[in-house]
C-alpha cells in the first residue's frame, strides 16, 4: 500500500472508529472523513461527488453494473470476451452477447457494431478500459461512438480497475454512465472500491438495507478503506505522469532484454497499444506453471493467466480471445512493475527469468 | 511430495520431514467437472492446503487437466464404448503420478516424487521393486505396479510401513485436519448421485443389448445399454429375479449380444496379459497373480512371448474382464515382477 493510504486509514481503526450514519459528533466526524474522501475521489475521476458510490471493489461495480442495470432497465448485457471474470460472469448469468476481440486484448469495434445491430434489446455495454492480463488500452472514446450511434438506449460501463496508475482518469468519465475501480489496484487496501454512476443513470442495488450512499449501496461504510482508497487514488493521480516515464523504459528494458538473450520470446502486445507498467510475454516451449515455480524460487513473483478456485493455473481466456495459439498461451508469462519496482528490481527480474527458461528448456537443472 | 487432502499422504509429508527431507507438496489438479467433494475436489485441495500449512511446508497446485483428458477420461470413455472394462485409477497413476508429476519434478530440480501409497520400494542387489505394503489390507502394490527401475529408484512411498490404523494415529497425533477423513472408494470424476451411468449416458451412445442363453442360445431378454455391462455381472442385465444365479459369461459387441450363464461357466484355465510392464527384467515360470485391486492372489505358470504374457492358472480361475490390470507377484506373494492389461 502506498504510506500515506496507511497513515490514512490507521485512525479510522483506532480512535475514529465511529460509524458516520449514526447522528453524534463522533459519527458526524467519520461522515466529514467519507464526504471529504468522495471529493477527492470525484476530482480525481472527474465527476461530481454524488456520482461516486462506495463498493467493496471492482467485482461488486462489474457485477452491480451489469446485473443492476438489467434488473432495473430489462433487456440484456453485452461485453467482450478478453474482459475480466467479474464482467464476464455476469453478463453470461444473464445469458447476454458476448463479442469478439482484437488480437490486441480489445473489443473489436466492428463486431460490437454488428451485435448491437442484431441485439436492440441490450441495455447495458461493459468494455473495460485496461485488459488486466495483457494490458492493451481500449480507446473509449470510439467504443463510446459507437455504442451512443448504435444502442442510444444503453448503458455504457467501464472496468477501469487497471486504469489508475497509467491514464487520466478524467479523459475517461466523460464517455462512460458506469466505472468500476479498486483500491488495491492504486495502493490503496483490498476490500474497498468505487463505482462511479453518472446522475441520473439509474440501477438496482445489489446490496439492499440500511440505505447507505444513497440507498445506491447499503452497508455500513468501511470508513478506513474509503479515506485510504481516496489518498492513494490522489497520490497516484499525482505521480503518474512521471511514474509512466521511468516505468515505461524500465518495462522496454525487461522486454527487450528477454526477446534479445532468450530465442522464442513474443511480446504478446505492441507497446504503443499497451499501458506502462505491464510486460506480458509468450515464451515457446515451457510451460509457466513451472517457470512460476522457478521463479518464486528466485525471489521473482510473477503470473501467468489466473487461479482457479482450487488455485491451479487455468489456461487464459483473454488469450484465448486473442486469437494466441494454445501452445503458446501455456508459455504466458505476466510481469506487472509498479511504484515500488526499482532498476534493480528488473536486473534480478531478467536474470531470473532467462535463467529459469535455459533451464526449463535444457530439460534438467 | 504429492497431497491429495487425504490422511495417507498427509502423514506421508509428516513422515518425509522426520526423516530430515526438504518437502514441498502438490496437489495435482485433475478434473475440473462435478465430483462429490465440489468442482474440481476444491475441499481435498483446501484439506491439503491446510496439512501443508500446519506441517509447515510449501504447497502449490498443479493444472494437470489437459493429461488427466487425454490420458485417463477420454480412454475410460473409449474403452467402454469397445466393450472393454478399465481400471482408471491404474491409468492415472501410470501417466499422471509416476509420468507427468515426476517429469515435472525433474524438470524443477527435485530428487524424488513421494506419494502415500500402501506400498514399499526395496533394492535387494541393485535391482529397485515395489513391495506389498505392511498394512495387507490396504496394501496398493497393485496399484503402482507399473513402476520401472528409474521411477522406482526417484519414488518414495513413506507410509508404506506402517498399518492404516497407524496412519491414523499419527495424524492424530499431530493434530492433522484429515486424521479422521474416511478414505476415497470411487472414481474421482464420477459422482455417487449420476453414477457411471450418467457420465458415460452423456458421452457415448448406449446400444441395447440382446441378452441369450449360453448354452442353447436362447433369447432372455434385452438390455438398456451394452457398453455398462462387464463380464462376470449379474444384476442390471434385464433379467427377471428368481431362478438359477446368471452372470455375463461372455459379451459380442460386434452384435451388441450377452451371453448369460452359471458361475462355472465363467472359470478359464488361462489368460492373456498385454502391455506388460516389467520391474526389473522378464519373468517366466511359476508366480503369483492379482487380477483387482484387493482381490487374491493365484497361482500361474507364466510364459513370455512378443505379444506379453501367457498364463496358465493352476487350478480354474475366473475370467478376467478385458481391460482390467492383471499384475504378477513373486511365489512369496511380497514382491511386484510386473503387470499388465487383460486381453
Amino acid at each position: 500500500m502506498r504510506p500515506e493510504a496507511v497513515d490514512a486509514m490507521l485512525p479510522f481503526l483506532s480512535e475514529r472508529f465511529a460509524n458516520p450514519s449514526g447522528s453524534h459528533r463522533f459519527a458526524r466526524e467519520a461522515r466529514t472523513a467519507v464526504d471529504d474522501a468522495r471529493e477527492m475521489v470525484a476530482d480525481v475521476l472527474g465527476c461530481a461527488a454524488g456520482e461516486v458510490v462506495f463498493t467493496s471493489g471492482g467485482t461488486e461495480g462489474d457485477n452491480t453494473a451489469v446485473l443492476g442495470t438489467v434488473a432495473r432497465l430489462g433487456g440484456t448485457a453485452l461485453c467482450a470476451a478478453a474482459e475480466h471474470h467479474a464482467v464476464l460472469a455476469p453478463v453470461e448469468h444473464v445469458h447476454g452477447v458476448v463479442v469478439g476481440s482484437t488480437g490486441a486484448g480489445t473489443v473489436d469495434l466492428e463486431a460490437l457494431a454488428g451485435a448491437l445491430r442484431e441485439r436492440p434489446d441490450v441495455r447495458v455495454v461493459s468494455v473495460m478500459a485496461v485488459n488486466n492480463e495483457v494490458g492493451s488500452i481500449t480507446d473509449l472514446a470510439a467504443v463510446a461512438a459507437v455504442v451512443r450511434d448504435l444502442a442510444p438506449q444503453a448503458v455504457l460501463h467501464t472496468d477501469a480497475v487497471q486504469a489508475p496508475c497509467w491514464l487520466d482518469l478524467r479523459a475517461i468519465t466523460p464517455l462512460v454512465d458506469l466505472l468500476s475501480l479498486s483500491a488495491h489496484k492504486f495502493g490503496g487496501p483490498k476490500g474497498v472500491g468505487v463505482l462511479m454512476a453518472r446522475q441520473g443513470v439509474a440501477y438496482e442495488p445489489m446490496v439492499i438495507g440500511g440505505g447507505q450512499e444513497r440507498e445506491r449501496r447499503s452497508g455500513t461504510h468501511n470508513v478506513a478503506g474509503i479515506v485510504a482508497l481516496a489518498a492513494a487514488l490522489r497520490g497516484t493521480d499525482a505521480e503518474r505522469p512521471a511514474e509512466q516515464v521511468r516505468l515505461a523504459a524500465l518495462r522496454d528494458r525487461l522486454v527487450d532484454t528477454l526477446v534479445a538473450e532468450l530465442p522464442g520470446v513474443h511480446e504478446t502486445v505492441p507497446r504503443a497499444q499497451k499501458v506502462a507498467g505491464s510486460a506480458h510475454v509468450c515464451i515457446e516451449g515451457i510451460e509457466n506453471e513451472a517457470l512460476l515455480f522457478l521463479l518464486d524460487e528466485a525471489g521473482v513473483c510473477a503470473s501467468a493467466a489466473s487461479a482457479c478456485a482450487a488455485g491451479a493455473m487455468e489456461p487464459s481466456h483473454v488469450l484465448a480471445a486473442m486469437g494466441v495459439p494454445r501452445d503458446l498461451g501455456l508459455g504466458a508469462l505476466r510481469l506487472t512493475l509498479g511504484r515500488t519496482t526499482a532498476a534493480a528490481d528488473v536486473d534480478h527480474g531478467i536474470e531470473a527469468v532467462v535463467s529459469a527458461v535455459r533451464r526449463l528448456r535444457r530439460g534438467r537443472p | 511430495m504429492a497431497l491429495s487432502g487425504g490422511v495417507d499422504s498427509s502423514v506421508a509429508a509428516a513422515e518425509l520431514l522426520a526423516a530430515g527431507h526438504e518437502v514441498v507438496g502438490i496437489t495435482m489438479r485433475l478434473w475440473g467437472g462435478d465430483s462429490d467433494t465440489g468442482c474440481c475436489s476444491i475441499a481435498d485441495v483446501d484439506d491439503a492446503r491446510r496439512v501443508a500449512q500446519q506441517l509447515g511446508i510449501d504447497h502449490l497446485v498443479f493444472n494437470f487437466t489437459d493429461d488427466f483428458h487425454q490420458h485417463v477420461v477420454d480412454p475410460y470413455v473409449q474403452a467402454h464404448r469397445d466393450g472393454i472394462t478399465p481400471n482408471p485409477c491404474i491409468e492415472c497413476n501410470r501417466h499422471l503420478k509416476f509420468h507427468r508429476l515426476s517429469e515435472r519434478a525433474d524438470l524443477l530440480g527435485f530428487d524424488a516424487v513421494a506419494t502415500g501409497h500402501h506400498a514399499r520400494i526395496v533394492q535387494h542387489d541393485g535391482v529397485w521393486r515395489v513391495a506389498r505394503g505392511h498394512d495387507s489390507q490396504k496394501d496398493q502394490s497393485y496399484v503402482v505396479h507399473m513402476l520401472p527401475q528409474r521411477e522406482l529408484a526417484r519414488t518414495l512411498f513413506p507410509i508404506g510401513h506402517l498399518t492404516k490404523a497407524e496412519v491414523r494415529e499419527r495424524a492424530t497425533a499431530l493434530r492433522l485436519r484429515t486424521a479422521a477423513k474416511p478414505d476415497s472408494q470411487d472414481v474421482c470424476f464420477i459422482t455417487s448421485t449420476g453414477g457411471r451411468t450418467e457420465f458415460l449416458g452423456t458421452r457415448i451412445p448406449f446400444r441395447r443389448a440382446l441378452v441369450v442363453d449360453a448354452v442353447d442360445g436362447t433369447e432372455l431378454g434385452e438390455a438398456e445399454s451394452l457398453e455398462m455391462i462387464t463380464l462376470g455381472q449379474r444384476r442390471g442385465i434385464g433379467l427377471p429375479g428368481g431362478g438359477p444365479k446368471r452372470y455375463v459369461v461372455d459379451i459380442d459387441h460386434t452384435t451388441a449380444t450377452v451371453k448369460v450363464g452359471d458361475e462355472t461357466m465363467l472359470d478359464v484355465d488361462t489368460m492373456r496379459v498385454g502391455d506388460m510392464v516389467w520391474s526389473h527384467e522378464r519373468v517366466e515360470g511359476e508366480v503369483r497373480v492379482q487380477c483387482s485391486a484387493h482381490g487374491a492372489t493365484h497361482e500361474a505358470s507364466a510364459v513370455v512371448d512378443d505379444d506379453g504374457v501367457h498364463l496358465t492358472w493352476h487350478s480354474p480361475q475366473r475370467r478376467v474382464a478385458p481391460g482390467q490390470s492383471v499384475v504378477l507377484y513373486d511365489l512369496s506373494d511380497t514382491y511386484v515382477l510386473g503387470g499388465g492389461i487383460a486381453r
